[in-house]
């Protein structure tokens, strides 16, 4: 059994935890090109070493941050996002969704 | 044939030759260096000698020649999937893996036994139903089964698991087995016959790149020069990339597999289970098969996790019963490259001369083939895309144009 230490319950077998991608900045979805929200949601770096990942402890449905080496398998790090967030984003107002009748 | 072995019998020499000379000393320049001796890489330098006369060819290869994925995989072949421009696409793969033992003079054991892929809801019905009208329009040879029909085709299967009785089977004639070393065999052996150079234990480390094309391979043992590169690396695809900084959709997971003791012939088709995520085959030795589906999060390791296994040979047992008294026998691992769209990268890439076969996730095996002919054709047409594998360009992420083959592909590979 392998064994994440989630910063809210403690070490916790593995299998309680849902993967959730890499640590990436999203960009503006108002403001971005259709290249750059392409870039954002598909592309990966997927590095062969430590990489900053999103988890989730599914049962108390906690997100944290995870620095990890995907060559060992290596847990080094688990954090409250709360270290790396610490302002409110606030993103251009999207336009208006044109209502469509049914 | 009895005087030659008559003739050999007295002679000191042996009379069997090998099917792969040492290989040559590393040229210091080629036309073609493809990266990644796999089945991909060695069939696309065949092709590229047998079809396009280009023959000043490197395979260059960081392990031994069909050590990765190619040995790896559980050699399922079968073309039916989802989205017409795939079933185009593997029905053109089967067509040649029928024919080629033929073609290569070299036996790959092919075996068209038929695949059963069973549905255990309403919506995996109505799935398997619009597979089933695809694959049939576009002259692949699939159909629906009944419960009865599934009976009388595989008798020791349970068709009813615990909380997910089966309700229908998709059943796919063209299905079938091979050899998986073999065709990485046969297809290295044609090209070197006809002039490529296989070179093992050589490594690209790193590319020269001038005015957006790269002019040379760094390699660990020395300069390249290349005309043109073609990256069919599986598993390591996003560290190439990253070194010529391509931006790609690919993560890369490890994907597990066993096989039990050898017991005597009972399952002729290849069964899986859309629900189970589970599929059960036995080999030509006897050996039950059972792969599933890939680690729950990314890693460059084949390490082995027991979570997996238990998980994986419950759904097996649930499928046979009686598997539960069988022993297992061997367990390994893949390095796999995925896409989200479980579709493969192929053809060009933002830097001019370098080609992409990549992406190639859990169902790279059954593509070798055709992956060969249309790889062959991209080179030496000097970077015109076939047809056959225009959908699966790179920039369809980015065009929001993605062949989604998730539900054909994630559990039955």
């Amino acid at each position: 059994m392998k064994l994440m230490p989630c910063p809210l319950n403690g070490p916790r077998n593995i299998t309680e935890f849902t993967y959730g991608g890499e640590l990436v900045a999203m960009p503006d979805p108002a403001a971005c090109t259709d290249a750059e929200w392409a870039d954002y949601v598909f592309n990966k770096t997927n590095p062969a070493g430590i990489v900053r990942e999103w988890w989730l402890h599914n049962a108390s449905h906690y997100w944290f941050i995870a620095e990890r080496d995907t060559v060992t398998d290596d847990i080094l790090r688990t954090f409250d996002p709360g270290e790396l967030f610490t302002a409110r984003i606030d993103f251009a107002p999207q336009p208006a969704r044109q209502e469509t009748p049914s | 044939m009895p005087f030659s072995l008559l003739r050999n019998a007295l002679s000191s020499d042996p009379c069997a030759k090998p099917d792969f000379p040492p290989p040559p000393p590393l040229g210091r320049s080629y036309d073609v260096v493809i990266i990644g001796g796999g089945g991909h890489g060695v069939a696309t330098a065949y092709y590229l000698a047998t079809r396009h006369g280009i023959a000043n060819v490197a395979v260059l290869e960081k392990g031994y020649l069909g050590g990765g994925n190619t040995a790896r995989n559980t050699a399922v072949i079968r073309s039916n999937y989802l989205t017409p421009e795939s079933v185009k696409f593997y029905i053109a793969s089967v067509d040649l893996y029928r024919d080629l033992s033929n073609e290569l003079d070299f036996n790959i054991m092919y075996s068209e036994r038929g695949q059963l892929t069973l549905a255990h809801t309403d919506g995996a019905v109505r799935a398997f139903r619009q597979r089933c009208e695809v694959n049939r329009h576009l002259g692949a040879r699939s159909e629906m089964l009944d419960r009865q029909q599934i009976k009388e085709l595989v008798p020791c299967l349970n068709l009813d698991p615990g909380h997910l009785p089966v309700l229908a089977g998709l059943w796919h004639i063209d299905g079938a087995t091979a050899r998986h070393d073999a065709i990485a065999w046969g297809y290295a052996r044609g090209a070197i016959a006809r002039g490529a150079h296989f070179h093992p234990l050589t490594e690209a480390q790193d590319f020269v790149v001038e005015n957006n094309r790269v002019t040379a391979v760094k390699t660990n043992r020395g300069l390249i020069q290349c005309g043109c590169v073609v990256q069919a690396v599986a598993g390591s695809s996003s560290l190439l990339l990253n070194k010529l900084g391509i931006r790609a959709p690919i993560h890369t997971y490890p994907l597990q597999a066993m096989v039990t003791q050898p017991v005597k012939p009972f399952l002729d088709p290849l069964v899986s289970s859309s629900a189970l995520h589970c599929y059960v085959q036995q080999t030509g030795r006897g050996e039950i098969l059972i792969g599933g589906g890939s680690d729950p999060y990314p890693l460059y390791s084949s390490r082995a996790t027991l979570d997996l296994k238990e998980g994986l040979l419950a759904h097996a047992v649930e499928m046979f019963p009686f598997l539960a008294d069988a022993k297992l026998m061997r367990q390994w691992a893949g390095i796999t490259d995925m896409t989200p769209d479980y579709s493969p990268i192929m053809g060009r890439s933002p830097i001019d001369n370098y080609y992409l076969d990549a992406g190639w996730g859990t169902y790279g095996f059954k593509a070798t083939p055709i992956c060969g002919v249309t790889m062959a054709e991209l080179v030496a047409s000097g970077g015109e895309t076939p047809e056959l594998i225009q959908p699966f360009s790179l920039d369809r992420f980015s065009r929001f144009r993605q062949i989604n083959e998730m539900g054909a592909t994630a559990a039955s590979h």
